[in-house]
């Protein structure tokens, strides 16, 4: 097998070898040159049951108002740490029948009318966009007249979703710079606070954090369990493989 | 032939290979089985219900449902009550020896609180709701001396006013008591108790 | 006798147990020397009882209705016990059964697995891969994603670049106007029913037709032609207990990859589980970027390399097709006096590392839009490159009649080297 690789790339000119080289790194060339928003790193830890909780709190108060995150029980919460009766008390308004669902009591059709289309259902959210995208999204909120809002989003341009917590954060303001650059034209976009909320801009991304802990949790609940798994079979695997492989050799001492 | 070195050494990696592969595969079945048992949806839609029984006046039956299954709550007078021993002569299963109801509801009154009657409405013969003919009286038309109770139209069998199922009707077993606890003296949990659901 | 040894007679007179036990396994000869690129057929029936199993447990809870269908997807992942690792096993599965396909079928490029008489053999085996692809083209619209539904779509409109039948052939395949509930429906019956059955009984006819031959080797002789006394060929070993006990090793193997990746990174970056399948189908908002599961991206990068010829795109469905076709054709175009790798000369090692890297690359180049190279002009780097490696695709056997003819070759051993 080798010796068949190593006379394949004896054979092959050194045009061909460039050739290649060029292929695996041209993608990293061609990104530079993008338009795309550079996402921040959401720093998530599903183990953290308090972020998680502090994340689900915000989440029932701030997004269930419109969006529903209807395949995701709330007793489900057990799983972070929390009590039927917790759940009871400080995170369900509408019911209190921990086994239901987490629906909205917006209907769809209200929903497309006033907003232009109606807010999506977030339970696996945080698997189609992913974490990083969400946790610069809700960061990247700007105040901009020309919209039915009055809100703007750098990630999602002309997002029809208002800024839910521009209480929080405060109001940013978009600067926009052109200059030349090395492939023309290029613009430099940066945000300002220009009002303060009631969080300074560290406790912001704070509680964002656990927003999005928590909207990471809601995608996938069982994940922590699924990791503990993990280890327990691919230790028993490991068992197997021991076992099975010295019964092969054992066997295999009559053919060779 | 006595077990050579090499055949005892084959011997015992088969057995010890064959265990651990056992395990495996009881490991790998064990998911599969599992995901048979009832969901969270099932079990949130088999979730015990709370009842309002504040303005249940007394001899007013109210309906709950639980489980797809309709339950009764009723509210039992004195005179009521008072036709239960009168009764025991011609009900098939007196001291509701059968296992209908729950510990706390095997006594005269086949239940926590006397004055509080709670039943499945289901009849233990076939599986008719049965109506409520708690009147005494001929006015039933279940004759002079009907003291009140349950009367199941589809096949005609009897019951009084604790569940009870009269000798010589389809029916073979009292009414099923369900779990209940009263979680205050103006609300009950039907489905789960202290000890569970 | 014992009573399990009356037991046994007892069934041998009425079905022949022991005889097939015998001729398929404890004395059916297989050459000694099989390396790690056999394993991969007996992964692969592995992979096939998997996807079964866990394809009727996702039955018991799934619900094949446009309004249902994404929903009991979830509804399986949170509110069914073990709901969640049986979803994993099967979409694991699903990419581990191309992976183990791949391999096996780049086995038989090696060894020559294809040439006589075992050219039914491989026949067999390319309709298998065509069953496996429609069998993964139907499956992955049942989830009800963006993905799912989008890809069908794209998909089934090919069938409607066909010429004069092409729309009317596309409403025949959706049963609707568009892709909906009817598709969904009828994708749900091919995937659970008609493929699985199609895919045992050619499974079945495959191991018959190995097993009628007796198998290759990384040598590529013919064990048979050098028997002992007894009739049993000197090179052969029982399948089983010798292979049964080798197998068990590489499904050890096997599942500890799998479980690595179903219990640490079931996504395995959007390619095992595509991230906008997160999102429901939504026939009115298409996503800015389609592509189909990395299994058929090689495919999809030829097809989007053929430009329009005479207003029809008709022409990258039929090079697509040519692409999976031609593999039918295998056995009569290598004219090679040696059938192993190991035996033939630099033009088949040069050309079978070209088409391998000429398939990975076209792979890769199928998973991205075609303008993330850039452009130069108005042509896209990334067609070009599709283009390119389109041609030596099928260099590989096209041309092959003539290179195996005029490599260079070393003498077949008589017997199996280890």
């Amino acid at each position: 097998m080798i010796g068949m690789l190593s006379s394949a790339m004896h054979l092959m000119t050194r045009t061909m070898t460039k050739l290649l080289l060029l292929i695996l790194l041209l993608p990293f060339a061609a990104t530079a040159a993008d338009e795309h928003v550079r996402l921040d790193q959401a720093p998530i830890d599903i183990r953290d049951a308090a972020s998680l909780q502090r994340g689900a709190k915000i989440f029932v108060n701030y997004c269930l108002n419109c969006h529903s995150a209807q395949y995701m029980r709330y007793n489900r919460l057990v799983d972070i740490g929390l009590t039927d009766q917790q759940i009871r008390d400080n995170l369900m308004f509408a019911s209190n029948k921990v086994g239901d669902t987490m629906t909205v009591a917006m209907r769809k059709a209200d929903g497309a009318k006033w907003f232009g289309t109606a807010p999506p259902d977030l339970t696996v959210v945080a698997r189609s966009r992913g974490p990083d995208w969400i946790y610069t999204y809700l960061r990247s909120y700007y105040r901009d007249d020309s919209t039915t809002t009055g809100w703007n989003n750098l990630v999602f341009p002309s997002v029809a979703m208002p800024h839910v917590l521009w209480e929080l954060q405060g109001q940013q303001v978009l600067t926009v710079e052109t200059h030349e650059g090395a492939h023309g034209k290029e613009q430099h976009r940066t945000l300002a606070l220009a009002s303060a909320g009631t969080l300074s801009s560290p406790e912001y991304d704070k509680l964002v954090a656990d927003l999005v802990n928590y909207l990471v949790f809601m995608g996938e609940p069982m994940q922590i369990t699924r990791t503990r798994m993990g280890y327990v079979v691919l230790m028993g695997l490991a068992v197997l493989f021991v076992l099975a492989y010295l019964l092969k050799k054992e066997y295999w001492k009559d053919v060779h | 032939m006595p077990d050579s070195p090499v055949n005892k050494r084959r011997r015992y990696l088969v057995a010890a290979t064959s265990a651990a592969g056992g395990v495996a595969v009881l490991a790998a079945a064990t998911p599969f089985v599992l995901s048979m048992f009832p969901s969270a949806r099932a079990r949130a839609a088999g979730a015990p219900v709370e009842v309002d029984i504040s303005k249940v006046e007394p001899g007013m039956l109210i309906r709950a449902e639980w489980r797809s299954k309709p339950v009764w709550v009723l509210h039992r007078t004195p005179e009521m009550l008072k036709t239960l021993p009168e009764l025991d002569s011609v009900v098939a299963d007196p001291k509701s020896e059968a296992p209908m109801q729950p510990d706390y509801a095997k006594n005269e009154y086949r239940s926590i609180k006397p004055e509080w009657l709670v039943l499945v409405g289901i009849c233990t013969h076939l599986g008719c709701s049965p109506t409520d003919k708690l009147q005494p009286g001929p006015d039933s038309g279940l004759g002079a001396d009907w003291k009140g109770g349950f009367f199941c139209p589809c096949h005609g069998s009897k019951f009084d006013l604790a569940g009870r199922v009269f000798k010589d009707v389809p029916a073979p077993t009292n009414l099923q008591v369900p779990r209940y606890e009263f979680l205050t003296d103006t609300r009950l949990r039907i489905g789960e108790d202290a000890k569970g659901s | 006798m014992t009573r399990s040894q009356a037991f046994l007679n007892w069934i041998d007179e009425r079905f022949p147990l022991t005889t097939l036990w015998k001729e398929h396994l404890s004395e059916y000869y297989a050459p000694k020397n099989f390396n790690f690129w056999y394993y991969f057929g007996s992964l692969a029936l592995l992979v096939l009882v998997l996807q079964i199993v866990t394809g009727i447990f996702l039955t018991m809870n799934y619900k094949p209705d446009a309004t249902q269908a994404f929903g009991s997807v979830e509804y399986i992942m949170r509110d069914v016990p073990a709901g969640w690792l049986i979803r994993y096993m099967h979409s694991t599965g699903a990419s581990m059964f191309f992976i183990v396909v791949y391999l096996h079928m780049f086995r038989g490029l090696l060894y020559g697995s294809y040439r006589k008489p075992r050219e039914l053999l491989w026949v067999l085996g390319v309709i298998i891969y065509l069953a496996l692809m429609a069998e993964a083209f139907f499956g992955y619209l049942l989830p009800w994603g963006q993905m799912s539904y989008w890809g069908a779509q794209v998909i089934v409109n090919l069938f409607g670049a066909v010429p004069f039948i092409g729309e009317d052939l596309a409403v025949w395949i959706r049963g609707d106007y568009v892709v909906s509930d009817a598709t969904l429906n009828r994708f749900f019956a091919f995937h659970v029913i008609a493929i699985p059955l199609v895919l045992l009984a050619l499974v079945v006819a495959h191991i018959i037709a190995l097993h009628e031959v007796g198998s290759n080797n990384p040598d590529g002789i013919e064990i048979k032609k050098t028997k002992d006394p007894d009739g049993r060929p000197l090179d052969g070993i029982p399948f089983h207990p010798y292979y049964t006990v080798k197998d068990i090793v590489g499904v050890v193997v096997f599942l500890a990859v799998f479980s690595f990746i179903i219990f640490f990174m079931p996504e395995v970056g959007g390619y095992f589980l595509e991230y906008n399948n997160f999102i429901p189908a939504d026939p009115l908002k298409t996503p800015p970027h389609i592509a189909p599961v990395w299994y058929f991206t090689p495919y999809y990068a030829m097809l989007r390399a053929v430009p329009a010829f005479l207003g029809t795109q008709f022409w990258g469905v039929l090079v697509m097709g040519a692409a999976v076709l031609i593999f039918f054709l295998l056995p009569w175009l290598d004219r090679s006096p040696v059938k192993s790798i190991r035996y033939k000369g630099p033009y088949y090692k040069i050309a079978l590392t070209l088409f391998t890297i000429s398939f990975l690359v076209l792979g890769w180049l199928g998973t991205q839009p075609t303008a993330f190279l850039g452009a130069i002009g108005k042509t896209e780097i990334a067609v070009v490159l599709a283009r390119l490696f389109t041609v030596v695709y099928f260099a590989f056997f096209l041309l092959m009649p003539w290179y195996s003819r005029i490599d260079s070759y070393k003498p077949k051993p008589k017997r199996v080297t280890e």
